[in-house]
């Protein structure tokens, strides 16, 4: 047997487990999107684009803004502390960068909902936060600090930050340390090498991570229904009751598809960042060669 | 030197806040659940008398149970198709764009897209739904994760071997068995170890596809029903056995295939 059509055999069991179990069903919520809702919850096969006219609707527009911004100031706070996080890490003695790498990667692999819930033992009236508080000297009411906004970000912050230090700690750890020197040398300032030398040619790091974080965050509904107590409903949770409790399946289908659009638009951002990053280098090292 | 001294303070600042952050909260749930009072008030005293109801509690030994049999049958078919899958791709000497966009897809696509489209899917098709469409389920992204483990290690495979094996007569069985298997073998244990990891966890999903009734109650289903009528001791006893196996899985995984989460 020729190696082309070997290689076609292995991969066919897997490539049609996905195509059944994935793609199959994700074109169907796509057609899903375009169908009616029935008088009695079911599908009406009439073709429409009403439901995703009515994603632009000023109430669930509101709710998409929403989460755009709870989950860009998630991402934007997991980077700042994922990259110093990273910065940390590629400054250590060489011998302990997997070691530290390792036990930061470590708490994204234990179960989501429990992290999640552990927020909920810190945060609620008699938790850690208020006995420290107490500890201190503070007498006065428990602060409400869970069910509100800030948990949530807290939350999702929490959850991701271990994949931005791994994003990042990735192109931090292949920087050339003689190119900071050579901008010493130069007479550039701490600040500027930084900002001139070391931040542009980390870019695709912290593309790669806050992508990563918006994406996980604007489609969760786990964390703003613990940790928002059902008081900050996110994209996520919208699509969880279209198709649970109001039992309107194209409707919340249309949301999915508006999800993925989304999710799309921000990785197309990112390949246009890495490109440029990747161009300045380019540009860099075509600046030495010529 | 004064500067590099600072700097170096600096750093080291910012990795203990960094690792308090992202272990003190943990850390006070598994304390708490070896607390004897049971508030998350005060501690009163060690005690595990946590753990001892846990091990009465019918409903989360019955979810415990459903989670094993998914994980176990889940993970033994992906990292069968996800291993083929691997081999084949790395085989080859070119494939496209759109294969390796079928394969990243899983791992990418949001737990709750890829939920409703299985819902909806197996309700077209009138299937029943239960353990068997969650793990039909799981197989998608789990196969993806076994399959990119096994590639990388296959990317510094010398293929010239397989042919000299052939060469000398071998079957392709024999190749595979004595040759290609030997070599990735430690990275198709750590994607099983992964995959059953990832399966164990998996909450949204099988939230989707287990059905009505509660007798496919996953344990993370399971959990999130407990968590959300608050905080129990019961729970951080729980969560501090999940927390405690999946740590040690991707311990071991992680020493089988030095690399797959420092890459």
């Amino acid at each position: 047997m020729t190696r082309p059509s070997r290689s076609s055999l292995l991969m066919a069991p897997a490539l049609a487990w996905l195509a059944a179990l994935m793609v199959v069903p994700c074109a169907l919520v796509l057609a899903l999107a375009f169908f009616r809702r029935g008088i009695y919850g079911g599908i009406e096969y009439t073709f429409t684009l009403e439901n995703f006219g009515l994603v632009f609707d000023p109430l669930y527009a509101g709710i998409f803004l929403n989460s755009a911004r709870i989950a860009g100031t998630a991402t934007l706070i997991a980077v700042v502390i994922g990259y110093a996080a990273a910065y940390a890490i590629a400054a250590a003695p060489r011998r302990w960068q997997p070691v530290f790498l390792f036990f930061a990667v470590l708490p994204f692999w234990s179960n989501y909902l429990i992290r999640t819930y552990a927020w909920i033992v810190l945060l609620n009236r008699e938790g850690l936060i208020t006995q420290l508080l107490r500890w201190f000297g503070y007498t006065g009411e428990p602060p409400s600090m869970l069910y509100t906004e800030g948990a949530v970000i807290a939350g999702l912050v929490y959850n991701y930050l271990p994949f931005v230090i791994l994003a990042c700690y990735a192109p931090l750890s292949r920087l050339n340390p003689e190119l900071a020197e050579a901008s010493r040398d130069l007479g550039a300032s701490a600040a500027t090498t930084f900002r001139r030398v070391i931040l542009p040619l980390t870019v695709p790091g912290i593309a790669a991570g806050a992508v990563f974080v918006f994406v996980l965050s604007i489609g969760n509904f786990v964390t703003p229904a613990l940790l928002g107590g059902g008081r900050f409903q996110m994209i996520g949770n919208l699509v969880y009751d279209q198709f649970l409790t109001a039992n309107d399946w194209p409707f919340g289908a249309a949301l999915a598809m508006a999800l993925i659009a989304i999710m799309l638009l921000v990785l197309m951002a990112q390949a246009l960042a890495a490109n440029r990053a990747s161009g300045h280098v380019t540009q860099a090292g075509g600046g030495t060669d010529g | 030197m004064n500067h590099s001294f600072a700097r170096s303070f600096g750093m080291r600042t910012i990795l203990v806040l960094v690792f308090a952050f992202l272990y003190i909260p943990i850390a006070v749930l598994a304390a708490l659940s070896f607390n004897e009072g049971g508030l998350p008030t005060a501690w009163s005293g060690f005690s595990l008398k946590w753990y001892a109801s846990l091990a009465g509690n019918s409903a989360i030994l019955s979810a415990a149970l459903n989670t094993l049999i998914v994980a176990l049958i889940s993970t033994a078919i992906a990292t069968l198709l996800g291993t083929l899958l691997a081999i084949g791709i790395e085989m080859r000497r070119q494939y496209g764009k759109g294969l390796e966009a079928l394969i990243f897809a899983p791992m990418i696509i949001p737990d709750i897209v890829l939920a409703i489209a299985l819902l909806s899917f197996f309700s077209m098709l009138n299937l029943t739904m239960g353990l068997h469409t969650i793990i039909l389920a799981h197989v998608v992204f789990n196969l993806a994760f076994v399959c990119s483990v096994v590639r990388a290690r296959l990317k510094s495979f010398d293929w010239s071997i397989v042919e000299a094996s052939a060469d000398l007569g071998a079957s392709a069985i024999t190749t595979f068995r004595r040759v290609t298997l030997p070599v990735i073998a430690p990275a198709v244990i750590a994607g099983a170890l992964l995959a059953f990891t990832l399966s164990v966890d998996e909450f949204i999903i099988a939230f989707f596809t287990a059905g009505a009734g509660r007798a496919s109650t996953t344990l993370p289903m399971q959990i999130y029903a407990m968590i959300r009528f608050g905080i129990t001791p019961e729970i951080n006893a729980l969560a501090t056995i999940v927390m405690a196996v999946s740590i040690t899985a991707l311990t071991l995984s992680q020493r089988l295939n030095r690399g797959i989460i420092g890459q």
